[in-house]
């Protein structure tokens, strides 16, 4: 018997706890979810119908089954509100995930070039900032953006506007916070990328013939392209899903999917359309997930 | 699908067109004057200088960390000199950056591209010099046939052997006919037995181009087997560019002795200097006699440097059979280990003066009457011609 | 020797100094208006502390901060003890039952939106009519950051040279005694980094705690959250400032707890 069965039944005992963990505070929730968006609204507490009562036993079961509705999710399709706000995530998702990449690459890129040393602590800064807290990070932006905040009056005293800008509760204080955020994100899987490359790979491609610019869109940027999709699913799977960002610096005129199963939840009660938004959002995930996780595999089995 | 006429269909990237050929006639293709290259406050390469003529096989050999990567890395382009010029053709090429240069590299470890096939890696630089599709075709063909490596165009590199890399970087490096082909260490990371077979390939290939190839290896039996000159660099200096039976015969000093192959090395002082003959008394090995070498010996003290296998061995009292005029040393002593190699066996002699002597006897015969047991007594001798005086 | 063609351009300096700025900045700004002593964002009024001061004084703050602590020392410590565990599981565990729903339990939350986390608690805690305070907040914290700490762990965990344990067995322990003696000291900074992780975790979030905690025991995040809905005061950016300042204490303790576990490795290195 080898040393890796004998360790190998311990070890199976060892995950019994957090196993029980996440099945009653992960999987059963998820159940919950599941069930109470295919139930009926109700103004009670709990403001639903429940759907399952195992005490009436069989009979009950299959009169449950025939309750079922897909009602919450037929309003998920109908109404404009969650159409419009599926499209919102996605758009506003997609267009974060294109500026992260714009101003990541080149900040990786440089990390990746600076002198082994310096890319330790360069690395460390990045980190820095995703330790300290996310929410205090979106209140430095209000401090920035608001009326008479820093950013208007510094555009003021250089006398580039003439009266102070609205910035705050508008898209682009939306993504200059989303950016802000999800900046490290998108940095560290492209770092990661760019510095395994093998420098030789560079001084072949220039003493081939190809000037720096060449060498780059011919040699780093093709090899960095697991790194850029690993950043930008990294960015933009949590962002479609994000909530805190839009309240805080977004005008309330349209709302991301986030937004709008708060509302639901919160502001309306109306618990089992909030789970069917749920499972929607998640529905809208699952592409994405996938993607990622052939990507990861296929750099796993690449590196070997 | 030989290469003929290396000049059909040459890139048009040859940016240091040096002067007419006549001109040229007695200028080496490539010249270092005086290069050095710190790295912090560590010399890699010190006041170096060297010439390389045009067809030349050409290896830099030494100790790792004694810089000839360094200066291969130069020639390249990929460092820049901080003293010094490199002229190539006549011109100097310290401001010309990598891709422009006239010279090719094959790396250590092929850094072939990952992300293209063995056709695109190798019609990389024939793209980037602008050459047309058909005519990057017809090169690429010749490339992949040069190198023995048909059938194999659309793989990519992780879809290869070792060997196989090889030959891309090879052919890659190759394809643009550059003045200059660079090779560092190109077999290191071969086997053996390929190791040998391709040393004669790349000979065969740089005699049939006619280019000139300058290959950084520390292989001392692979230097010696493909090239023409050896350049050895020890600590960022070349100690001795020779030929390698120069190299050798004649090493030019104390480190290189010891650097390339075995040797016997016995200090000591001159004592008396007469008829083309140096006598020295040595400290462990009484006196020698030597020939006067070709360039006097300035300095005391020196060293006797012997190979093995210029150390005889017989029987005591056994009349030597040199028949020559040449003076002989003879030394006596008693053997203390037995080597046998095949080819050859290695005797330790540990001589009455307490000197180990090392001889190397070829074993010539299968069944050799003449070796030696341990704890048996015997004379060493060698001519005096089969030793080298060195300044210490 | 970074060579010619591999050095640093004008162009990487830029794009590094400028991201940099922009990681940076807001922050510092941020604790820079802490210490003004003007209620206005605009005007500097010279250095004072007065915010500090508030937010001494303001009783709802200071219940919040404290809740905020206990629940996150508490959920950090049972979620690095159960993602440990589940990293050991994973690891060493090879195949069994059940493993790839367990894997997918712990990896699925790391990208779940919180929203879909809280509400799915929440319906849990209802359902199981639990009251909702410290506890529920504390479990559903637990649940979300053990599975970073199962990530941290694992990783070294899995970087960890087996004939390690393997010439523990061969000098007599017991597998467990393997573990406890020699694999255990050598994950110990990723359990650490992985509890530090946990913590800020917990500090940080707003979403999750939203759903999870019932009236009367809001975290610290959630009264930010609903000062900051309200508009910008003075006593927020001082509450942000102590938080990093928290946060980067813990940091440094945690690098440096790494460089010394490191030195000592390496010192050990050559016996």
């Amino acid at each position: 018997m080898s040393t890796r069965r004998i360790f190998a039944q311990p070890a199976r005992y060892a995950a019994i706890a957090p196993y029980l963990w996440m099945v009653l505070f992960f999987l059963v929730p998820f159940g919950f979810v599941l069930k109470i968006s295919l139930s009926q609204t109700a103004i009670a507490q709990p403001p639903y119908v429940p759907v399952f009562d195992f005490t009436e036993g069989w009979a009950a079961i299959k009169a449950a089954f025939a309750q079922l509705s897909l009602d919450n999710f037929k309003l998920l399709v109908s109404d404009n509100l969650y159409l419009s706000s599926y499209l919102r995530s996605l758009i506003v998702a997609v267009t974060s995930t294109l500026i992260l990449l714009l101003i990541g690459y080149p900040i990786a890129y440089g990390m990746a070039r600076l002198p082994q040393r310096w890319q330790a602590i360069a690395m460390m800064l990045v980190i820095v900032p995703f330790w300290t807290s996310f929410l205090i990070r979106i209140y430095a932006w209000i401090n920035i953006l608001q009326h008479d905040g820093l950013l208007n009056t510094v555009l003021l005293a250089l006398h580039l506007v003439s009266s102070p800008v609205v910035w705050l509760s508008t898209d682009t204080a939306m993504y200059i916070g989303i950016v802000y955020s999800y900046l490290p994100f998108m940095i560290l899987p492209l770092y990661a990328t760019l510095s395994k490359m093998d420098p030789a790979l560079l001084e072949a491609a220039s003493d081939l013939g190809a000037s720096p610019q060449q060498a780059f869109w011919l040699v780093t940027f093709p090899l960095s392209l697991p790194g850029v999709g690993a950043g930008a699913l990294l960015c933009f799977i949590p962002i479609v899903g994000e909530f805190v960002i839009p309240d805080l610096l977004a005008g309330s005129s349209s709302m991301m999917i986030g937004q709008t199963l708060w509302l639901e939840f919160f502001t309306n009660k109306d618990w089992p359309v909030a789970s069917a938004a749920a499972i929607a959002l998640l529905a809208l995930l699952v592409p994405p997930l996938l993607l990622y996780d052939r990507l990861q595999r296929r750099t796993l089995e690449g590196g070997r | 699908m030989t290469l003929e006429s290396p000049d059909i269909g040459r890139p048009n990237i040859d940016v240091s067109a040096g002067p007419p050929d006549a001109a040229a006639a007695d200028m080496p293709l490539l010249r270092v004057e005086g290069v050095s290259k710190k790295f912090g406050s560590f010399p890699a390469v010190d006041h170096l200088s060297l010439d390389i003529r045009a067809g030349e096989f050409f290896a830099l050999l030494g100790p790792s960390g004694c810089g000839k990567t360094t200066l291969l890395r130069m020639l390249a382009g990929f460092e820049t000199p901080d003293e010094g010029r490199i002229l190539l053709g006549g011109r100097d090429i310290a401001p010309v950056l990598p891709h422009e240069r006239p010279v090719n590299m094959m790396f250590q470890n092929y850094a072939l591209f990952p992300h293209l096939s063995v056709r695109d890696n190798i019609a990389f630089g024939l793209k980037r010099a602008g050459m047309a599709r058909a005519a990057i075709d017809t090169r690429v063909a010749e490339m992949v046939a040069l190198v023995k490596l048909e059938g194999m165009e659309k793989r990519r590199p992780d879809q290869l052997s070792g060997g196989q890399r090889q030959r891309v970087a090879l052919a890659r490096s190759l394809a643009r006919r550059p003045k200059v082909l660079l090779l560092d260490e190109p077999l290191a990371a071969l086997d053996k037995k390929l190791r040998e077979s391709t040393q004669q390939e790349l000979m065969e290939l740089q005699r049939r181009l006619g280019m000139t190839f300058i290959v950084v290896t520390h292989d001392q039996e692979e230097a010696m087997t493909m090239a023409n000159r050896i350049g050895v660099m020890n600590a960022g200096r070349l100690e001795q560019v020779a030929p390698p039976r120069d190299l050798y015969e004649a090493p030019a000093s104390r480190w290189v002795a010891q650097f390339v192959g075995d040797v016997n090395l016995f200090d000591g002082e001159v004592t008396s200097h007469e008829h083309h003959r140096l006598t020295i008394a040595t400290r462990d090995g009484g006196a020698i006699v030597v020939a006067v070498p070709r360039q006097p010996v300035a300095k005391s003290p020196v060293s006797v440097a012997i190979r093995p296998e210029k150390v005889k061995l017989s029987r005591p009292g056994v009349a030597s059979d040199a028949s020559n005029s040449q003076p002989i040393n003879r030394l006596e002593g008693v053997v203390t280990d037995v080597s046998y190699l095949g080819g050859s066996t290695v005797y330790k002699v540990k001589l009455d003066s307490g000197a180990i002597l090392r001889s190397s006897v070829a074993n010539t015969a299968r069944l050799d009457t003449d070796t030696y047991d341990v704890s048996q007594r015997v004379v060493a001798w060698f001519t005096s011609d089969d030793c080298v005086v060195l300044e210490q | 020797m970074a060579g010619r063609v591999n050095r640093l351009s004008p162009f990487n300096v830029t794009a590094l100094a400028l991201g940099m700025a922009f990681l940076y900045l807001p922050i510092v700004i941020l604790v820079i208006y802490s210490f003004n002593a003007s209620r206005l964002v605009t005007v500097w009024g010279g250095w004072s502390l007065r915010w500090y001061q508030e937010f001494f004084n303001d009783r709802a703050m200071l219940d919040a901060a404290w809740m905020s602590l206990r629940v996150a020392a508490v959920s950090a410590t049972i979620a690095t003890l159960l993602g440990t565990l589940a990293a050991v599981g994973l690891v060493r565990g090879e195949r069994f039952k059940g493993r790839s729903l367990f894997s997918g339990m712990l990896y699925a939350p790391l990208v779940m939106p919180e929203v879909i986390s809280g509400l799915s608690l929440l319906l849990l805690f209802v359902a199981l009519n639990a009251e909702r305070g410290f506890w529920t907040v504390t479990i559903a914290h637990t649940t979300l950051t053990m599975c970073f700490v199962t990530v941290v762990v694992q990783s070294r965990l899995a970087s960890l040279d087996r004939s390690l344990e393997e010439a523990a067995m061969d000098l007599g322990c017991d597998p467990v005694q393997a573990f406890l003696s020699v694999t255990l000291p050598l994950i110990i900074p990723a359990i650490a980094a992985g509890w530090m992780l946990a913590f800020t975790l917990s500090l940080d979030d707003v979403v999750i705690a939203s759903f999870t905690t019932g009236p009367g025991s809001a975290t610290l995040p959630i009264r930010i959250y609903s000062e900051v809905r309200l508009g910008v005061k003075p006593e927020i950016n001082a509450i942000c400032t102590m938080v990093i300042a928290l946060i980067a204490v813990v940091i440094v303790i945690a690098s440096l707890a790494s460089k010394l576990s490191n030195s000592e490795a390496k010192s050990a290195a050559p016996l």
